[in-house]
This record gives C-alpha cells, structure tokens and sequence, in this order.
C-alpha cells in the first residue's frame, strides 16, 4: 500500500496532481468496461441502437486518452518527476493505451452487431458473455490493485486469463462444430469467433496493466506468467 | 608525492574512500564514507544542505586542511595509495586532483595568463602557446577568447569564466577533476554549455561534482552519492546510498534517497 503521506506536505500540489491523473485514469477505466458490457448485451439482444452508442462513446474514451495524455506530458515537463512518481507517470502512459484499444474491442463487437444487419445469432450466447463478465472483473480488480498500489492482488488477477482462454477455446470448437456441419455458417460463426478473440485479448491487456502496478511499487520489470507461457514452454521442451 | 601514485591504471578505482570520517575540530562532520569513484566517468554527490557534500568532495583533494583543525579518519586512495599518508604533498595532490568552485574565480590576469600561470608554477618546459590553446578548447572556450587572449580573465561572462575556470585546471594536467557546484551561479545556458563539456572532458579524466541541482546530477552523471545526515542532533553526514544514477533516479533502494529524489524530503 502507498504510505508517502510523511514529508508529502512538501509536495502538497503535485501530489493532488498526482491524484487526479489517478482518479482520471479510474474514470476512463470504468468508460472501458461500460462499453466492455454494453457492445456484448447489444450482441444478445442484436440491438443496433445500442451498438451505434457504443461508437460515439469510443469518442469519448478516445478523447479521454488524449486529455489523460497531456496531463500526463505537463506534469513530467513541470514536476520533474523521479524514482516511484516517475515510474507511476510513464505507467499510467502505458495504461491508458492499453485502456483505450479494450475500448476498440468494444467498438470492434458493436460494429460485428451492425454488420450482421438481420442474419440471426449462430447460437444463443452464453460463453461469450461470460467471457465478457470474467474481464470486465478482472479489469475492475487490476484498476483497484493498480489505485491501491497493492502488488499482490496485480499478481493474482492475471491467473483468472485461463479461464478466458478455456471458454474462448470452448466457443473456438464449438462453432467449428456449425461449420463443418453446414459450411453455408462461416460467415456467421467467423463473426462470433471475432467477437470472442476480442474478449480474449482484453483479458491479456489486463495482465499487462498488472505488471505496470508490479512495476510502480517494485521497479522490477516482469512478466506475469500465464498458462499460455507454459504451454509454449512445454511445446518447446517437446522438440 | 610517492612515486607509486604515477602507476595509473594499477588500481580498480582512481579514488576510493574506505571508512572516511572527517572532523573539523571535534565536529565529526561526515563518517564512515565506503564509495568508488570509477575512472573517466562522472560521479555526483546529492544531498540537502550541510550534509557535508563540499566536505566530502575536499577530502579528495586535501582542500579541507586549508581550514585549520580539520583531521580525517581512515583513507582516501588515490591509484591506490593513501593521499593522507605523510609522504605525501598535499600541492602535488591538488595539482592531481584538480578542482573548479561555485563561483568562477579567475585571477586578475589575462585569459592566457590564467592557464598558463599554474603551468609555468608547476615545471611546463613546453609551448606554452600550444598548452594554453589546448585547454581552451578542450573547456569548449577557444573559438570565443582566441582574438582576446590578451585581455583580462574577469573580463568574460560567468559561464566564460567558469569555463576559463576550468581550463585552468586542466592545464596542469590533472586525472581528475573535482567540481563543487559549478554551475550554480549559472544561467540555464550557461550551465547547460558547462554540462556538454563535463561529458567532452570524461573521455580524458574523472570528474567528481557536488549539486544541489537533482535534474542536474540525473542528466550528467554516471554515478550518484546520496548523502544526508545520520544523526540530527551532532549533524553529522554520511552516504547512505551509492549507485548507478540511473537506479538512484529511477529505482532507489533507500526509502530515503526516494524521498529526497521524489521532492518529499528537503
């Protein structure tokens, strides 16, 4: 936990600075995952209305990038910042580019909905958004970890990336199953199948969030290991 | 001074202190001082105010017995060598080890004169004309002073004069170079030019710096000395971390070399 309250009062200014970037970082966080949610219910219950909202608001958590951005630049042209509030300034950069393009899968699934035009779902969805649910939470708890600074919840949420896998994996052969039944489905399991490697790569973009808060406490620049790292290995040690 | 300390490049470290303790009187002003300083590369001391960052950065050159009733404990190695051992002369270790101050301090003579005054002191048979054109450039001053030789030191601006400063030091052909806030009574571009010639001037000899200035010590230096006090009642100072200036300003180990760096302790 962050206990820099000692001698702070020196730094009262840019420490509220500090704050807000934080606060700022948080609210466009909870922009993602609002869309996160929206651009799969609008899948389920195939409404473009929604899904045309979900394209303006990507709008905004574009703009909210760029604001965040140059707060961000000013304050490390103003304050000069060193050691753990330099490494916080350069992590919220990386967090927030990694915010944003979980935003563009959002946008991504939405535009899958309008493009689908009146073809119905492959199949009723249930994997999917659960794979959904399981990252909006994992990105709600990296956000939290990454606030509280609290490296131990950063490491664990990353292991809840398997079971994103394991349903993704579940939807991948299931839909494979439509197509080799009846070929004429391709186009329409493709578009679920984009839908489900978007969810997927948001869970991997969280992990990398928690590396960042990894990095703002410890200074150690690693990666979180995943059973996807495994798996390689094991492939590897196999050749 | 010993023969010995000629053999250059026979030691790890040019300087080395190894449980320095300075006293002025009974004041023990800075204690158990372990650090390297590590050839043509640039160490800087940090540190708040009367840390003893100016009194460490004498020891290596015995400027502090210039003030009466200062004493030391344990070594400074110079190549090696203890520079307090009593066959040692503390003018031969000044001309080794030179040093630049906050402010400019020319003398009152001409440009040409102030390198080649301390030359001529020290014994240089050689050309005088070609000694004085090559510390001036090397100090990155040559191409402003060379139709002005003539005129008076005191004459240039203060960034002139610093640099002028410090061709002067480097005219008695010293390893290394001690700077104890040089550019602290600078404009930012003075000191800026000040900061380019200290990464020109490390590729020849070693450069210790004391600033105030953190940005200053994060941008020039190779390595960094944080010191501070250990003790606030007898205000005595020590380092109480040395490393790579890059970990210092990125990745502190010493919770308060963090604070110090971050701007929450003063």
């Amino acid at each position: 936990m962050n206990n820099r309250d000692e001698g702070s009062m020196l730094r009262k200014t840019f420490e509220n600075e500090i704050q807000q970037v934080k606060d700022d970082v948080l609210m466009l966080g909870s922009m993602v995952e609002q869309a996160l949610i929206n651009s799969v219910e609008s899948l389920k219950k195939r409404d473009v209305k929604l899904s045309e909202k979900i394209f303006a608001e990507d709008q905004e958590i574009n703009k909210k990038r760029f604001a965040i951005e140059n707060q961000l630049m000013v304050l490390i042209a103003t304050q000069q910042p060193m050691a753990h509030d330099l490494r916080l300034l350069a992590s919220c950069m990386e967090i927030i580019s990694e915010l944003e393009r979980m935003g563009d899968y959002a946008k991504g699934i939405a535009n899958i909905n309008i493009r689908m035009g009146d073809a119905p779902l492959l199949k009723p969805l249930i994997d999917i958004p659960r794979m959904a649910q399981i990252g909006v939470d994992m990105l709600h708890h990296a956000l939290t970890a990454f606030v509280n600074e609290d490296v131990e919840a950063a490491q664990s949420i990353p292991v809840q990336d398997d079971e994103v896998d394991a349903l993704y994996n579940q939807v991948y052969r299931e839909l494979m199953t439509f197509v080799i039944q009846d070929a004429k489905t391709i186009e329409r399991a493709n578009w679920l199948l984009w839908v489900a490697h978007n969810l997927e790569r948001v869970a991997d973009r969280v992990t990398n969030i928690c590396e960042r808060t990894v990095f703002i406490v410890t200074g150690e620049m690693t990666e979180i290991k995943s059973t996807d790292d495994e798996f390689w290995h094991q492939q590897n040690q196999k050749t | 001074m010993a023969q010995p300390i000629l053999n250059k490049e026979n030691s790890k470290y040019v300087l080395e202190t190894k449980d320095l303790g300075i006293y002025y009187g009974d004041f023990r002003a800075v204690t158990s001082v372990n650090i390297p300083v590590k050839r043509h590369m640039i160490t800087a001391i940090i540190g708040p105010s009367g840390c003893g960052k100016s009194t460490l950065l004498r020891a290596f050159n015995r400027m502090n017995e210039l003030f009466t009733g200062t004493s030391i404990e344990g070594e400074v190695l110079f190549e090696g060598e203890n520079l307090y051992d009593p066959s040692v002369d503390p003018v031969e270790v000044r001309y080794r080890i030179g040093m630049v101050f906050q402010k400019p301090n020319p003398f009152p003579k001409s440009i040409y004169e102030n390198i080649a005054w301390g030359a001529r002191i020290h014994g240089f048979k050689g050309n005088m004309d070609e000694l004085v054109e090559s510390c001036l450039k090397q100090s990155a001053l040559w191409d402003e002073v060379k139709d002005k030789l003539k005129q008076s030191g005191l004459a240039l601006s203060g960034g002139q004069q610093q640099r002028l400063c410090i061709a002067r030091a480097l005219a008695v052909q010293p390893e290394v170079i001690l700077m104890d806030e040089p550019a602290s009574a600078l404009d930012p571009i003075a000191t800026l030019k000040i900061e380019e010639l200290m990464q020109e001037l490390k590729k020849n000899y070693t450069i210790v710096i004391v600033t105030h200035n953190m940005q200053q010590a994060a941008r020039v230096s190779d390595y960094t000395a944080m010191m501070m006090l250990t003790n606030r009642e007898t205000h005595t100072g020590t380092v109480i971390e040395f490393d790579d200036t890059k970990k210092i300003f990125t990745n502190p180990k010493d919770k308060r070399t963090e604070d110090y760096v971050t701007g929450r302790f003063g």
